[in-house]
């Protein structure tokens, strides 16, 4: 089984509305970095939802590393989501009133599994190490309100590499930097995410990063219920 | 336990409105708790407004009406009992002392009682106290008089002055005895009783000032007694008592002698045991106490409510917030466990609060309190009604934490990890 996502005849929608996702089929080889390509209201963002588990698909199968999410309960699907991924959101992704580290080791403090990944390291020493990697070693004591939108971010590519997680997923992490700072982002996750061997799923509406990317997916071309 | 370092955090971050859910909190339980201890401090000093007597004994009538006039010199005896019928009792073998009591005067508004030297002797209040004077002797003379503390404030008095008895209980009296005016010989401490509210003299005082008003009314203009007529100490004649207080020599013969007092056929008399009668008193008014406690109640669960509506109106802003928790695996079930905790943390905070308040208060007033009202609120160790009041009110904190979790559990599952403002 080296396949980390494998989408199969997934339909989802809110509540009984119109259908947001229709995606006859959809696969990632583990490793890959995914660039998942959409304007705004293509599903982006519910699509990362289901794949995180958050949101349960109303047909179909979600492989995700080989267990399929649609037949979990909700607590499996919370306890998967804790132990195997990484979430980065647009902006706005950290805590306010948790300390950069606190917010770093959120995940391994939220789930034992996940902590056990540590494979007897400190916590507080694998988050020095990933912040000091993503070059944020000097603020892990601040405030996180004292932060700039950029360092949030790594701050949060930090917490989502935390206990090596074998799925990053990212929705839009750089839409909010510079273009310079983005491809200095890009390359320091990139390299975590090699350095763990985890498969990353990014997403974007800014096609100029594609080139970037080992794999880029067109969401309009996948998804039979994008507008 | 990420959730509760996770609640207490937050609870951190949002100090101001923290700080004043807690204190709201905390005001509404020391109220509780405050009204609770006035409550047990009111019913004590009734209680204790009378003590070591084990029984009270008067002309036949009611039960409370007894009680009232002879211990808290409220409303009118009926009747009175013959010198002789008491000076009978006085010898009974169960009986060790007695205190008796002659009414029916007064003195710009406060009674006037004949009595004897066993009053300052036997008589005593919340806790076995003894009656002290604060200056002069008890008076032993016929017209010797003795001032309770506040009698001898209110009107100005001191040793030497002269006193007038008015016949009959009221502030203005018609028929006044002040052709025989009274003399202070001696004023007692202030015992928070209505022993401070009473002026006392001996019983020949009473019968020297009523010589000629045998028909109930006063002697006819010029016919009026003067000190000279008056007889000395040991050769006035008692004739008759209101009421007299009763220490058994053993508590055992309590109940035997209060049924002989009821069947005595000579005259129709009663005893009662002031403990019992008390008691029947205070649960007569005992309902104001409960709507008292009512209201309290509703007090902390408004206080409660405020806690609610912080926490709600709190929810919008923490959307994000439960989003990101969402994202790094907290399950909603985590989330409705998040604000239930900090519901909970600040009830019970508030509770903790509340009650060190109460002991502040009361250790800073309870003296003043005792001066300026004569309450006297104990302090003691929280009992099991405040943990009772404690546990209710972290508990309501509990359920009422439901409320916004139930709310942030319906967004967690709706918004997933998309926050839609």
């Amino acid at each position: 089984m080296s396949l980390a996502i494998d989408v199969r005849r997934l339909r989802f929608r809110y509540g009984n509305g119109p259908w947001v996702l229709d995606i006859p089929e959809m696969a990632l080889e583990r490793g890959t970095r995914a660039f998942l390509f959409g304007p705004s209201g293509s599903g982006k963002t519910t699509l990362l939802g289901v794949l995180a588990g958050v949101l349960k698909p109303d047909e179909g199968e979600v492989n995700v590393l080989g267990r399929d999410l649609a037949s979990l309960s909700g607590a499996q699907r919370d306890a998967f989501r804790a132990e195997h991924i990484g979430y980065v959101f647009q902006m706005f992704n950290l805590i306010p009133y948790l300390s950069v580290l606190d917010n770093i080791t959120l995940p391994v403090r939220m789930n034992a599994k996940r902590r056990a990944r540590l494979d007897g390291a400190g916590v507080k020493e694998t988050a020095a190490l990933l912040a000091d990697h993503l070059q944020i070693g000097d603020l892990l004591k601040k405030p996180v309100t004292e932060l700039s939108v950029g360092q949030q971010q790594r701050v949060a590519a930090c917490r989502a590499l935390m206990g090596s997680p074998e799925i990053i997923v990212a929705d839009e992490p750089t839409s909010s930097l510079d273009f310079d700072r983005r491809e200095a982002f890009l390359e320091l996750l990139f390299a975590e995410c090699e350095r763990a061997g985890a498969t990353l799923v990014f997403v974007s509406h800014d096609r100029t990063l594609e080139g970037m990317f080992s794999r880029t997916v067109p969401l309009p071309d996948i998804n039979r219920a994008a507008l | 336990m990420l959730v509760l370092d996770l609640a207490l955090k937050s609870l951190r971050n949002r100090a101001f409105s923290t700080s004043l859910t807690v204190g709201s909190i905390a005001l509404s339980v020391a109220l509780l708790i405050g009204v609770e201890n006035v409550r047990v401090g009111m019913r004590d000093s009734f209680s204790n407004t009378i003590s070591q007597t084990d029984l009270i004994v008067g002309a036949k009538g009611g039960t409370i009406q007894l009680l009232l006039y002879s211990v808290f010199g409220m409303g009118s005896p009926t009747n009175n009992l013959s010198w002789d019928t008491y000076r009978e009792w006085a010898e009974h073998p169960a009986i060790e002392w007695t205190i008796p009591y002659g009414l029916g005067d007064s003195h710009r508004g406060f009674r006037v009682i004949g009595t004897n030297e066993d009053f300052y002797r036997r008589y005593r209040y919340r806790g076995g106290q003894a009656i002290a004077l604060a200056e002069g002797r008890a008076g032993s003379e016929v017209f010797d008089v003795t001032l309770g503390a506040d009698v001898a404030a209110e009107l100005g008095y001191g040793l030497g002055d002269e006193v007038g008895v008015t016949h009959g209980i009221g502030a203005v009296g018609f028929l006044n005895h002040d052709h025989l005016p009274f003399e202070v010989a001696g004023i007692l401490a202030k015992t928070f009783t209505p022993v401070d509210r009473a002026v006392y003299v001996t019983l020949e005082g009473i019968e020297a000032i009523h010589f000629g008003w045998e028909d109930g009314a006063p002697p006819m203009a010029g016919e009026e007694h003067t000190h000279e007529d008056v007889l000395a100490m040991e050769e006035i004649e008692i004739t008759q008592v209101t009421s007299f207080f009763v220490g058994t020599t053993s508590r055992r013969d309590v109940l035997r002698l209060q049924r002989e007092i009821n069947d005595y056929e000579g005259e129709p008399m009663m005893a009662v045991i002031p403990g019992l009668a008390l008691n029947e008193m205070w649960q007569g008014i005992g309902y104001a106490e409960t709507g008292l406690r009512l209201v309290t109640i509703f007090v902390v669960l408004v206080g409660l409510l405020g806690m609610l509506v912080s926490l709600y109106t709190s929810l919008n802003e923490r959307r994000r917030e439960m989003a990101i928790l969402r994202a790094v695996g907290a399950g909603p079930k985590s989330i409705v466990a998040l604000l239930v905790l900090e519901s909970v943390c600040l009830a019970a905070a508030g509770a903790i609060c509340g009650l060190a308040l109460v002991y502040v208060l009361l250790s800073a007033g309870q003296p003043i309190v005792e001066a300026q009202v004569g309450l006297f609120i104990p302090i003691r160790p929280p009992g099991s009604v405040e943990w009772l009041f404690l546990g209710a009110v972290v508990t309501a904190g509990f359920l009422m934490g439901f409320v916004p979790a139930l709310k942030a559990y319906r967004t967690a599952l709706h918004d997933g990890l998309a926050v839609r403002v």
